[in-house]
């Protein structure tokens, strides 16, 4: 069985959509066409990709509109009748073909406090933590860096507005640290003032896009946002996370 | 010349998996300035693909163990061609490098009591791998490379080097290219970290990425250095074998050290009927005793399926060989079975083995709660590279160091799951050390531009062939001859006729031809990436040639026994003055008498 994909070819000055059509086996994933399309009509097509298996989230692009991982986009779960679009992220500019400028995202990455424990809970240099305290941080922890979410957020994706809002990956990763049962730093203030947390109207695209299935809005964005809440716009809220900091540095 | 873009700094660090981000870190610290280039996006290298632990003697799960322990285990494992001196560093200080990890924020599974879990392993004698669920290479790297970005380390993503640069006999920094528009760049440094990794790709099945050219190893090579014990390749026993789009995809051991089982076509526990001898003192001689194992039941063995991988993965091709494999050519890995032993198996098994749900679900259609996986081996890992000073890491050249899977020593003819993971950080962390110290006692060195000039004329030559074969077909055949020829059963005739058809290789990937332009061309990267392929494919067979017998990873058929001549060599690899490969065998240091005993009191 054959089947047609129309991938986007271009750079950053502009390209088009070219038709590839190639032979389809059991089991092959988006990806796999890709490779065969390299390796015998477009050797020089550029995509990312390393693990192939979901676990580096390197192979992110837009396959019939829905942003997925490509590794783990099986070409049995879509109409072959019909040719298979495969483009860019929009949220990133392109560098060329399939592959996007991502580097603001690692800029967005440093400006965030870095971990920062209390002191050790034993003497030797060692810390305890309850399995059930660290379940939530772990779901986080699980975030592969693929950007499917930030690609998928309106507030990056339409309106451009990635000097004033993180994204849900680095806010799930600022709640990831923020929910740490030994982090001692305090990041909500940036959270509602650079990191832009107000601008998350809570539609959930990420959560649906996430192929780690990270509750990204129900269990880190809400939780924030209900911090940022306490913080700024609660009186007694606000005097007892001074009092814990106080406490905590 | 042309002016190429020059970057200065003390250390450069060639590679940003386990090992390159943990030298990083420690030369960092060290307060010299620090360039880390990685292959692809940072954070995106193969230890974020590394499952079930990082082995170190915590003790947490059970007291018994300790750093005389995991030594012994490695060296067993090794079958004693080890470099003793690097099992034991690593012994011994692969603990403090989990802790730091906790330190830098990493969140590990815990025990009941709130210290880090570890799980049972194949070859080790007690639970010992820190895990997070069967995802851990990730939190290793996250964890790495968001303590590592606040350090004031230079990231160069996506950069290739393409060859070390020399001033004499020092190494005095590297030239490659940015992927985004095929730039060249002179990374001038004092001091060289390699820490590329291994050489999958030389494979057709493989668990590696397509980064896994052996650009460390060609490198070195290139630069003087030697390279030992190239013929042993760890074949993981357990890859994805259906569908073929998935095939070599890893499967992690994990799923045995939760209790998963080995079958054969016919039902059988196939593992039982060959246990080496020098693990049967070790080794369960039932299954409910190996069941009881994997629960933590302190009195008994492990099952045989967690013998180490060179013995389980000739165990699954003896199986398939004789006719008793499953429909696609592997054999079955059931985990599923254990809900006839616990009430909640199924929710066990995600929460255990969570990837592994998912990645059977949605590439293979298979729920691994309820049936089993179709296994076989895959091209997973290398033990040799770089031969380095077992404390310092820095090898026969002056300035260069290796770290991580492209140096060698530690893991001898074979090396343990999760023995992975904790060689990156203990020998990351001293290449980093002893690198900044090196830095700090020399000066920049001369850059050659004649040097330069020609690795920019080789590298541009794909461009101004236009009528060559393409450099994927060149990688694919050569892929096809090393997994035939120089696989997991070796022997002379096959060897030799591999020797012969990688110099026909050769030839034409001199004469590949590319397409398009330099910005982000992957043809292009191919045609590059084939060299260091080439290198490192007749370095494995050459070493594989010379080591007559069969010890760990080599199997032989034409010499299917150990030989005591072997038994204290290494095979050693080197350029010769006219540019050929040089092949010999190379006395192991001499083991120390406190070592020699504890392994005799540990067997």
């Amino acid at each position: 069985m054959k089947a047609t994909f129309k991938i986007w070819r271009g750079d950053a000055k502009g390209g088009e959509f070219r038709d590839y059509t190639t032979e389809v086996a059991e089991g092959m994933v988006v990806l796999d066409a890709i490779h065969d399309i390299q390796r015998t009509q477009a050797p020089d097509l550029a995509c990312r990709w390393n693990c192939k298996a979901g676990k580096c989230g390197s192979c992110s692009a837009e396959v019939n509109g829905m942003p997925k991982l490509m590794c783990m986009t099986r070409l049995s779960d879509l109409p072959l009748e019909k040719p298979v679009t495969v483009e860019p992220m929009k949220a990133f500019s392109i560098l060329k073909d399939l592959v996007t400028d991502v580097s603001w995202n690692f800029r967005v990455k440093r400006k965030i406090k870095p971990f920062k424990p209390r002191s050790p809970d034993a003497p030797d240099g060692t810390w305890r933590m309850q399995q059930e305290d660290i379940d939530r941080v772990q779901e986080f922890r699980k975030c592969i860096e693929c950007f499917l979410c930030q690609d998928v957020c309106h507030v990056l994706r339409d309106h451009q507005m990635h000097e004033r809002f993180i994204g849900p990956r680095f806010l799930i990763h600022v709640a990831a640290l923020e929910m740490h049962p030994l982090d001692t730093e305090d990041r909500i203030e940036e959270l509602r003032n650079t990191q832009g947390i107000g601008y998350c109207n809570i539609t959930k695209c990420c959560t649906k896009v996430c192929p780690e299935s990270i509750q990204i809005t129900d269990n880190g964005i809400i939780p924030l946002k209900e911090r940022v809440v306490d913080d700024f716009y609660d009186p007694f809220g606000w005097i007892w996370r001074w009092m814990k900091k106080k406490r905590n540095s | 010349m042309p002016d190429y873009e020059t970057l200065e700094h003390d250390v450069l660090v060639i590679g940003a998996g386990g090992a390159g981000l943990r030298a990083a870190i420690e030369a960092s610290a060290a307060g010299v300035r620090v360039g880390l280039v990685c292959k692809s996006l940072l954070g995106k290298a193969h230890t974020v693909m590394a499952e079930g632990g990082i082995a170190a003697a915590l003790a947490n799960v059970d007291e018994r163990d300790n750093w005389k322990v995991h030594f012994a285990d490695t060296m067993r494992g090794g079958q004693y061609v080890n470099q003793w001196r690097m099992a034991e560093l690593h012994a011994k200080e692969a603990p403090d490098r989990v802790r730091e990890l906790e330190a830098w924020g990493a969140v590990f599974d815990r025990t009941k009591d709130g210290r880090i879990l570890q799980r049972h392993f194949g070859g080790h004698k007690y639970p010992r791998l820190a895990h997070v669920g069967d995802r851990t290479g990730l939190e290793m790297i996250r964890t790495l490379q968001d303590h590592g970005v606040h350090q004031g380390i230079d990231v160069y993503m996506e950069h290739t080097v393409l060859s070390l640069l020399k001033d004499d006999d020092r190494v005095v920094g590297a030239f490659g290219y940015e992927r985004e528009r095929g730039r060249f760049k002179i990374f001038r440094a004092k001091a060289v970290v390699l820490a590329t990794g291994g050489i999958g790709r030389a494979y057709k099945i493989t668990s590696n990425s397509w980064e896994y050219t052996g650009d460390g190893h060609t490198l070195a090579y290139n630069a003087g250095a030697g390279l030992i014990d190239m013929e042993f390749i760890q074949f993981h026993p357990t890859g994805m074998v259906w569908p073929p789009s998935v095939m070599g995809i890893l499967v992690t051991e994990g799923v045995r050290g939760e209790g998963g089982i080995l079958t054969n076509k016919e039902g059988r526990r196939f593992m039982f009927d060959a246990i080496p001898e020098n693990y049967r003192a070790q080794t369960a001689d039932n299954e409910e005793e190996g069941w009881l194992y994997c629960q933590g039941s302190k009195d008994a063995r492990r099952p045989p399926e967690l013998l180490t991988r060179d013995h389980v993965s000739r165990c699954i091709v003896r199986e398939i060989k004789e006719g008793r494999g499953s429909p696609h050519g592997g054999v079955y890995l059931d985990i599923s079975w254990i809900k006839q032993k616990l009430p909640n198996a199924a929710e066990h098994i995600k929460r255990k083995l969570p990837s592994m749900y998912h990645q059977f679900k949605q590439l293979a259609d298979i729920d691994i709660t309820e049936q089993p996986m179709e296994v076989g081996p895959t091209t997973h890992y290398i033990m040799g590279g770089v031969h380095v000073d077992p404390d310092t890491q820095m090898s026969r050249v002056a300035g260069l160091f290796a770290a991580g899977e492209c140096a060698a020593g530690i893991n001898g003819a074979n090396r343990l799951g999760g023995n992975s993971l904790s060689d990156l950080l203990v020998f990351g962390k001293r290449a980093g050390e002893f690198a900044a110290k090196f830095a700090k006692d020399n000066s920049l060195g001369k850059i050659d531009n004649n040097k330069i000039e020609s690795v920019v004329r080789e590298a541009l030559a794909p461009f101004d062939r236009s009528n060559g074969e393409s450099p994927y077909q060149v990688q694919k055949d050569l892929q096809d001859t090393m997994q035939n020829l120089v696989g997991i059963v070796r022997n002379e005739s096959e060897m030799r006729e591999a020797l012969g058809k990688l110099d026909g290789f050769k030839e034409r990937a001199e004469n590949a031809a590319i397409t398009g332009n330099r910005e982000y061309n992957p043809g292009w990267h191919t045609a590059l990436d084939l060299k260091n392929l080439l290198t490192v494919s007749e370095a494995i067979t050459l070493a594989a040639l010379e080591r007559k017998e069969s010890r760990g990873a080599q199997f032989r058929d034409d010499y299917p026994d150990k030989n005591e001549e072997f038994a204290k060599v290494n095979t050693m690899i080197t350029k010769a003055a006219d540019g050929s490969m040089n092949v010999r065998l190379e006395p192991l240091p001499e083991m120390p008498g406190y070592l020699k005993q504890v392994i005799e009191e540990i067997k």
